[in-house]
Formats: C-alpha cells, structure tokens, sequence
C-alpha cells in the first residue's frame, strides 16, 4: 500500500478517561513526529474534557490479527461458558465484585 | 474610565488575533491543524469575552460583552498592532501566536497576584491556555524553522514580517500604567526578560536568528491601526450592525 503522506505517518491515540481506568484507544491521526502526534490529539480527541492522559503509538508499530485467521482465533471459546464470571455463584461472603 | 479601558486593551488584543486564528478555519494545512487553530481562537475569544464583560460593568451604562465587542469603531480598538497583522502563510501565523503567547503567559503568571478579583480568575484560565499556544505554535516554528529550504526560508520572512510589531507588546498607555500602578494589571516591560527567554530557547532549536534594529511600529493603543483592522471589523460586526439587538 502506497503512503499517501509520507511525512505524516499515522498515528493511533489512546485516552485514559480517569485515574485508575486504562487508556482506550480513540481513534488515530497523522503528525510528522510524536510530539507533534500529541499536540494533535490534545487538540483533535481532548476537546471535552475526555481524558487525563494520552498515548499515541505509530500505527506500523501495531501488529493486528489477521481477519482470515478469524475462525480458528476466535471462534473456539464460543462454547466454553464455563470460562465466564456468570458461570460461577459468588458466596455472599465475597461482598461486592 | 481608565481602567476600562486598560482592559480593553487585554480583551482587543484576544478578540482579535482569536478572529484571526478563526480565519484559519476550513483553510488550515492538515485537518489536525484545523481543529487546532480553532481551540486557540476559543481560548483567545473567551479570555476576550470575560474582559469585555468587566469592561462593560465598569462603564456602568447597561452594556454588554457584545456591544463592547460589536459596536465600537476602528480608532475605538485598543489593540497591539501585532494581533491584527494578516494571517500570511503558516508560518507567520505560528509566529504570531508563539510572540503573543510568549508575551501573554508571564503576563497572566503575574496577573495571579492582581488587586483585582476578575483579572486574577482570568489569569488562572488563561495563563495555561497561552503556556499551550507557546508549547503548539513553538513546535511548528522549530520545524518548519529547522526543516526544508522552503519552510525555512518562509519562517525567516516571518521573522522580519513581524519583528517591527514586537515591542509594542512591552509598552504601557497612560491607562494600563495606572492600573499597574494600582497592582491591578503586570507592568508589560517587566516581560521582556521571560519573552526573551522563551524566543530564544525556540530560535536556537530553530536555527531562526531574532531581528534586531527594526524600527518599531505603535499606534494601537491610540486607536491608530492598519488597513487590516478595518476589514476584520467589518467582516465581524456587519451581522450586530444590520439586526441591531439579535440574539442566537
């Protein structure tokens, strides 16, 4: 695939909403560099009040599932329920989860 | 009356360079610039707003934020020449904003200690938004400033585009002086050494040299503009003008 702006790779933006919650990824942007990839995101996904800190990683950087391998990846826990929190009773001793 | 219109001064200033950082919008570089010029003329706009609206109270006679906004003439704005300079290309109007930033955001550090309780709530906001203008418009300067022969060339134009228009940002009228007299408002030569500081640090990574023996141009205090002015206005108040009293 031919880039279509070189200078400006692109970026992929998380967001940590609040203390104690992970960073989400929000969307992506293109900035020449990372400091600039920050600003952008400041400016593009911080606009009303969403997070209190960001990461922007170079997308290239990400390797991804391949949607081909979709069946054998994922498919394979469907059955298996008993995997699942709600399979289980909690004892009353546990208090809140 | 003094005061007020000290404070007009500060709110001329945001009101007009946050219009023409407006200007940019739909037309920036890249779509991220697009929003981000956009934020910097609502930090700008709503610094301009709290000041006009003070402004307003202080003259006592019923007005609004928008009457102080919308209806006083060409010679009747107080603002620096340099905040009504023309857009140019990018690179003039990241210079721009990084001068007015550089000068704003020690200013309103000093503002913290005001007499006065509006200027010290304005202080608070607005010293933050402007420590990001110099932090976003820095960092273009530095790159475009230290990047192609192009943009390099385009950043040292800028430089001698603006440099007759810095100085005045540093000179007080009869009526910002007796506010600062009264500790209301920061004495503006008082930021020379900070905005120097500032610049410096940003031209050294921007291989950008600073312009020195410019004949300074002043005059905005005194209500004396450039042609520039004169066409933000009308493109500005044309709408209050023609539906007197309008609201959204």
């Amino acid at each position: 695939m031919t880039n279509a702006t070189p200078n400006t790779p692109l970026w992929e933006v998380f967001i940590r909403p609040r203390n104690g919650l992970a960073h989400k990824h929000v969307g992506s942007l293109h900035a020449a560099d990372e400091v600039l990839a920050l600003d952008a995101a400041r400016d593009v996904y911080t606009r009303r009040a969403e997070g209190t800190s960001i990461w922007v990683v170079p997308s290239n950087a990400i390797t991804a599932s391949d949607p081909d391998h979709a069946a054998e990846t994922f498919e394979p826990t469907a059955d298996k329920i008993y995997r699942h929190p709600t399979f289980y009773e909690i004892p009353d001793e546990v208090g809140h989860m | 009356m003094t005061l007020q219109n000290a404070i007009l001064e500060l709110a001329d200033d945001n009101l007009i360079l946050g219009h023409r950082v407006s200007e940019w919008c739909g037309h920036a570089p890249i779509l991220e610039e697009d929003l981000a010029m956009p934020n910097m003329s609502l930090d700008m706009i709503g610094t301009a707003r709290t000041l006009y609206a003070y402004a307003a109270h202080l003259e006592n006679k019923g007005q609004t934020e928008d009457d102080m906004a919308y209806l006083r003439g060409e010679r009747e704005y107080l603002n620096c020449l340099l905040v009504e300079r023309p857009n140019g290309d990018f690179a003039t109007t990241m210079l721009r904003q990084l001068y007015f930033a550089a000068f704003m955001e020690p200013y309103w550090q000093a503002a913290l200690n005001s007499t006065d309780d509006v200027v010290r709530g304005v202080a608070g906001k607005a010293a933050k938004e402007m420590a990001y203008h110099i932090r976003h418009a820095g960092e273009w300067v530095i790159r475009l400033g230290d990047g192609t022969d192009e943009s390099a060339q385009r950043m040292k134009t800028a430089v001698t585009d603006l440099a007759p228009y810095v100085d005045e940002l540093f000179q007080s009228s009869a009526a910002a002086q007796a506010a600062e007299d009264a500790g209301i408002l920061p004495v503006r030569a008082d930021m020379r050494a900070a905005w120097d500081k500032t610049i410096n640090h940003i031209f050294g990574l921007a291989m950008l040299n600073t312009q020195e023996d410019t004949f300074a141009q002043t005059g905005g205090r005194q209500g004396l503009h450039g042609e520039g002015l004169g066409h933000i206005l009308a493109m500005m108040q044309s709408i209050a003008r023609a539906h007197p009293g309008a609201v959204w």
